[in-house]
């Protein structure tokens, strides 16, 4: 089942962004992942799929260089790489959004944009964040993504929580993120919200950007991705590009298909057989 | 132009396959309504400020001292003395972390520089160098303690806090035989060190040197927290430290140098009380931690870290430094300061409370 990563070699270069081909990690003699080949390409997103537990957060830590991968090959556009640190990787052009831990709450939305790579003016002990560069920048960077702020100051904790998964998106693809994985963007988040971030992911992949966009709701993934590739227990369980699979399938995929019938029925059974539970 | 955003049919993300169209700005109803008020309204010191001013004009009509230049000498010094350990415990709390010894650190560093000076015969510069750098590595040794142990900096700085006093009785004692440490003025160096540190200026009234101090870093705290880098990082340690060190800012790093400049500045206070007093009581600073934390909470900063100000915190140290003269001018029995300190910091808590909740947004 597990399809031929040739396909996903389409980009100007010839190679996709970020690929990984046959990857393995064990964790001791626990199997996290098994024989994973995924890829994105530039302005295309990649949704992964996967319940509870089938190594979507394994996934993206090797992807982010927070864990490093045993076996097969990490291929960085075209080039084989190990990341060894999670600092490598986002030099490399790959920044991961994390769901909760993306945005401080209290601090301006400037301040937000910028934490961590504030740009400065002056020099020696006169040197300081250039504010007014800052707020105009993140003001027409979040325009770009079609959010209008009309107070910089404001605190980002006033926003919903689509609009900062919208700013740590932003300030991902600013700052030049070629790949942007997302962990989970829309699983906190309401019904109307998670249509806000799904545009967000749009907006990034038109600019450019290779996303991989990771999640459990195949009716999230469905309407922005490419490519869906689904995990189940370590390993892969089907990759389709958009032509190739219906929403109607790819739920049926995710919700483990044929073991959802079984169950369905097996319920049924229980709930006549058994009567009143203890 | 509130563009109200009709949302589009099936927000689920409909057609998204096609390149989709720039999103309309998602024009956000409530920022229409922030004006010049609501942007006051935000900063954190407002609340001091106001208190401030009430509290000064209450004690103006209490006594007619209180707001002549000589009043305003003693209660500046009262405050300056608070103040500069204050704004230093702020930037701490900004930062997310607590430090209870900054009160028994003052009392460590008098009594350290007067061994050195009046037992150790050095000179009073180099004791003053000697005293910084001993405590830099208590609050180095703080930080790392938190950051490396991962336990509340409450309960790592109440050790260090009890260590400090018994090292203060204990070595005091044993040195001198009293709890006292007396003779600084005798050292070498101490004119000039007294001058600089402890003396007073603007010559009818003696408004204490202190004040020029205090001032001269809560304007440096000021600008290293809203115009620096390192004040960028220090709100987002405070404010949420996975999310800042997500995005690549030195966490550790910088609650350790909070902490290390947080029992610098407090010895830094303790070296100029003793000059001033020309001696060291072993006792000294004790409980004037919780004065650092109130004038600080005063001044707006939230006790879980990631908002405050330093000009708050000095705010609420001048808050406290006018009640404690006022109601000595006032006459009355100066039991009653602690009461009003309470009374004072409850209702701070209570404002920062409301404040933080606005900030932070109750929808997720």
């Amino acid at each position: 089942m597990t399809a031929t990563t040739t396909e996903t070699a389409r980009t100007a270069s010839g190679a996709p962004l970020l690929e990984v081909r046959n990857v393995c990690k064990y964790f001791g003699n626990v199997v996290a992942l098994k024989d994973i080949s995924v890829g994105v390409n530039a302005g295309e997103v990649t949704c992964v799929l996967g319940d509870n537990g089938a190594g979507k957060s394994t996934f993206i830590k090797i992807l982010s260089g927070v864990h490093q991968h045993d076996e097969g090959e990490l291929l960085c556009e075209g080039e084989p790489t190990v990341f060894t640190s999670p600092r490598e990787a986002k030099e490399r052009g790959i920044a991961t959004v994390y769901q909760d831990l993306a945005t401080v709450p209290l601090m301006s939305l400037w301040r937000n944009f910028f934490l961590g790579s504030e740009p400065t003016k002056g020099w020696g002990p006169f040197k300081r964040i250039d504010v007014r560069r800052a707020r105009e920048t993140m003001v027409s960077e979040l325009r770009k993504m079609g959010i209008d702020v009309r107070d910089p100051e404001q605190p980002v904790g006033t926003l919903s929580g689509g609009e900062r998964q919208a700013v740590a998106i932003a300030r991902a693809v600013y700052f030049g993120a070629k790949v942007l994985i997302l962990d989970e963007p829309t699983s906190a988040l309401g019904v109307k919200q998670s249509g806000v971030v799904l545009r967000y992911i749009a907006q990034a992949r038109d600019r450019g950007v290779g996303v991989i966009f990771i999640t459990h709701n195949p009716h999230h993934a469905y309407p922005v991705g490419d490519r869906f590739v689904i995990l189940n227990r370590g390993r892969l369980m089907g990759d389709w590009r958009k032509h190739e699979i219906t929403r109607e399938e790819l739920v049926h995929q995710m919700s483990g298909g044929a073991e959802l019938d079984a169950l369905e029925h097996e319920l049924r059974r229980t709930l006549d057989g058994e009567g009143a539970p203890a | 132009m509130v563009s109200n955003t009709s949302p589009a049919p099936a927000a689920g993300g409909a057609g998204a396959a096609a390149p989709a169209p720039p999103p309309k700005p998602l024009a956000d109803e409530r920022l229409a309504e922030i004006g010049t008020l609501a942007r006051i309204m935000r900063r954190p010191e407002l609340g001091a400020l106001l208190a401030a001013v009430v509290i000064a004009v209450f004690f103006a009509t209490q006594s007619s001292l209180f707001l002549q230049l000589n009043g305003i000498a003693n209660w500046t010094d009262v405050a300056s003395t608070i103040g500069i350990p204050a704004v230093a415990v702020a930037l701490l709390m900004i930062g997310g972390e607590f430090d209870l010894s900054a009160g028994v650190m003052t009392g460590s560093a008098g009594l350290m520089l007067g061994v050195l000076t009046a037992e150790v015969g050095m000179n009073v510069w180099v004791a003053i160098v000697l005293t910084l750098a001993a405590a830099a590595c208590v609050g180095f040794m703080n930080g790392y303690m938190v950051m490396r142990t991962r336990l509340p900096s409450f309960i790592v700085t109440l050790a260090t806090f009890f260590v400090l006093q018994g090292v203060n009785l204990g070595v005091t004692k044993a040195i001198t035989g009293q709890v006292v440490v007396s003779g600084i003025d005798t050292a070498a160096g101490f004119e000039s060190a007294s001058k600089v540190l402890g003396g007073s200026f603007w010559e009818p009234y003696d408004f204490r040197v202190t004040v020029l101090w205090w001032i001269a870093i809560t304007a440096l705290a000021t600008w290293t927290l809203t115009r620096t880098r390192v004040g960028n990082w220090i709100y987002g340690v405070g404010g949420d430290a996975n999310a800042a060190r997500n995005v690549g800012v030195p966490v550790t790093r910088v609650k350790i140098s909070l902490f290390t400049m947080t029992s610098l500045i407090s010895a830094l206070t303790g070296i100029m009380i003793a000059l001033r007093l020309s001696s060291a009581q072993a006792s000294q600073g004790v409980g004037e931690e919780f004065q650092y934390i109130i004038a600080a909470v005063v001044g707006g900063c939230v006790l879980t870290g990631g908002f405050g100000s330093a000009i708050g915190a000095a705010l609420g140290a001048t808050i406290i430094g006018m009640a404690f003269i006022g109601i000595q001018f006032a006459g009355w029995n100066t039991d009653w300061r602690f009461l009003f300190l309470g009374v004072i910091l409850l209702v701070a808590v209570l404002v920062n409370n409301y404040v933080r909740k606005r900030a932070e947004g109750a929808r997720r």
